[in-house]
């Protein structure tokens, strides 16, 4: 990767910029492209929106395989819409974190080398149109719950695209809570269909915060930082909490036996996920894993001989202006 | 915490959940047009009209959803899928028209997903696998400047409603038809092979531009088009031959009916249900 400010980076920091940098992060002020930084903490975020730009990418997919199959012509435009928006969810995240020196066809060589990581819930399969609903409930409701605070990241760039991303994505969570609703509400195989995926896609729901706080490495610097604004346990209950209620009124089981109410703590007590199964996913271990990279990777390959052809194009275009000019 | 409303508020009770398809129907672009069908209008052909309007739209935009996560760039990604979702529009207003003028009252849905491939009446050309970057691009090209003509027409139709469709789809059309013509040049231009594509994709849509001219009478414009941008791009003129068969009878290529099948799969196999 390169970084426009490497001079800067790699130098030992100045007592003044370090203090400055501080002193911004005290007061709760955002750091923007121009200022110094410490290295650490512009990889740190670069490999953070990195990887959330993937995930928006790799994420299409498992939704995407459904817009030709969406049972109306409605929920085929809003899936359609959807996943289009997550397209632009990538480009802006790639955007980010072209501001901090990073250049988008490097990030994604890394993507399809394996070398740079996606949300390991992507890993797993669309097995019926439900789960187009329990994605939007879960999957999203978690990514809000992440990053909802993201909102108020220390890094102006990125917040500013969280704020845009988190709206759209309560949209989208709002629009697959509705189609649950109504898969409910009618026929015996269709709540089946819905209670199939909710028994699927829960555990790896609660697996998007990662790994147990006394186990995720790079958390602690991330929160002194206020890159991150929450631990992942943290984040992990508060879903779970919210998620509750809203599977009762929905009238579907959560397949947890340990799940209930705790009125001492006020907040509910949960089974543990299973975090070799996270492990063996964030390892390529995961039911789709090797579909998904092999799927960006086609279409990026496939795709090199028209960006190849746009490049020459601009390229004479540019040399037809100047003879223009010139004579 | 603070951030909790946006989750919170989810199982809350929304009226306006019937239209949330974000980007599809916050506007109604018949809002204000009066939609019963006017006196002395011959309304089996309206519906005949509007039903092939629209069978070519849903056609052309399963054809553009299959690009999405294939396509060479994500600004394709999102400018394909942005093509696909108005032409998804421009057909579910023409099908609940079609229902309106043939008096059976079908809704989009029902001309969707319970026809078979003999009662579609889109030109073959929408239907033909989208092959590489290079032929869905003239294919996009020839289609949204064939159909942009043609709403262009219907703008002032007898039917209120058909040519309010058309006046909303011209500005969609207009777009489609720039953005393949952009990159029909792009290609034609940029490197050897991305001109060879572009040359084997004309050879590839020539034989069934024959049937656009006979279904639409738009010839004029679309060979305007078509000029133009050939010449921009440094292409010959495809120079086509009649194929016999016609979309508009329902005669189809073998493609048809693996798209319709997968298209209509979950409906038909939950008929009973709502979605």
């Amino acid at each position: 990767m390169t970084t426009t400010h490497s001079a800067e980076a790699g130098a030992p920091p100045e007592d003044g910029l370090q203090a400055h940098f501080d002193a911004t992060i005290a007061r709760d002020q955002r750091i923007e492209p121009r200022d110094w930084m410490p290295d650490g903490y512009r990889k740190t975020l670069v490999r953070q929106i990195a990887q959330h730009a993937h995930s928006e990418i790799i994420g299409m997919q498992p939704e995407g395989e459904w817009i030709t199959k969406a049972p109306s012509l409605r929920r085929k435009a809003i899936l359609f819409a959807k996943v289009q928006d997550e397209a632009g969810h990538g480009l802006y995240l790639y955007s980010a974190a072209e501001t901090l020196g990073a250049d988008r066809a490097d990030l994604t060589d890394r993507l399809i080398e394996g070398r740079q990581k996606y949300s390991s819930i992507f890993n797993y399969p669309t097995l019926s149109f439900a789960d187009v609903g329990v994605i939007g409930w879960f999957v999203d409701g978690a990514a809000i719950c992440n990053q909802v605070p993201l909102c108020r990241s220390s890094y102006g760039p990125y917040a500013r695209a969280m704020v845009r991303i988190c709206k759209e994505e309560s949209f989208h969570q709002r629009q697959g809570y509705e189609l649950l609703m109504t898969m409910m509400r009618g026929t015996e195989e269709q709540r089946a269909m819905v209670q199939d995926a909710v028994d699927r896609w829960w555990w790896p729901s609660l697996m998007m915060f990662g790994p147990p706080d006394d186990s995720s490495p790079n958390s602690a610097q991330s929160m002194a930082w206020k890159i991150k604004r929450h631990s992942n346990d943290e984040l992990r209950r508060r879903f779970v909490d919210m998620t509750v209620p809203q599977a009762e009124k929905l009238g579907v089981t959560l397949p947890d036996p340990q799940l209930r109410w705790n009125a001492e703590r006020g907040h509910h007590d949960f089974g543990t996920p299973d975090w070799d199964e996270l492990m063996r996913v964030i390892k390529g271990g995961g039911p789709c894993n090797a579909q998904r990279m092999e799927r960006r990777r086609s279409a990026h390959e496939d795709g090199a001989w028209v960006r190849e052809a746009a490049t020459a194009h601009a390229a004479k275009q540019s040399e037809r202006a100047k003879k223009e000019t010139a004579a | 915490m603070s951030d909790d409303h946006v989750y919170l508020t989810l199982a809350e009770g929304h009226e306006d959940d019937t239209r949330w398809a974000y980007g599809t129907g916050f506007e109604d672009p018949l809002h204000g047009v009066d939609t019963t069908v006017p006196e002395g209008i011959d309304t089996g052909r309206l519906a005949a009209d509007c039903v092939a309007l629209a069978d070519d739209a849903l056609v052309s935009a399963q054809r553009l959803a299959e690009w999405i996560t294939r396509a060479p760039e994500l600004e394709e990604e999102v400018a394909l899928a942005n093509i696909g979702l108005d032409l998804l529009g421009q057909a579910r207003l023409l099908y609940s028209r079609a229902g309106q003028a043939d008096g059976t009252g079908r809704d989009e849905d029902a001309y969707a997903y319970f026809r078979d491939a003999g009662d579609f009446r889109n030109v073959r050309l929408a239907e033909l696998p989208n092959g590489d970057f290079a032929f869905s691009i003239v294919r996009l090209l020839v289609l949204s400047s064939c159909r942009v003509a043609h709403f262009h027409r219907l703008t002032s139709h007898t039917d209120p409603v058909l040519a309010a469709i058309a006046a909303k789809g011209v500005k969609e059309l207009t777009y489609h038809r720039q953005y393949a013509a952009e990159w029909a040049v792009r290609l034609g231009d940029g490197t050897e092979e991305s001109h060879r594509r572009m040359r084997r994709a004309m050879d590839q849509v020539a034989p069934y531009l024959g049937e656009l001219f006979t279904t639409y009478d738009v010839r004029d414009e679309v060979v305007a088009d078509l000029r133009q941008v050939t010449e921009a791009a440094g292409l010959p003129m495809p120079v086509y031959r009649p194929l016999p068969g016609a979309g508009r009878d329902g005669e189809h290529t073998e493609h048809l009916a693996p798209l319709l099948a997968e298209l209509q799969g979950v409906a038909r196999a939950h008929p009973e249900a709502t979605w």
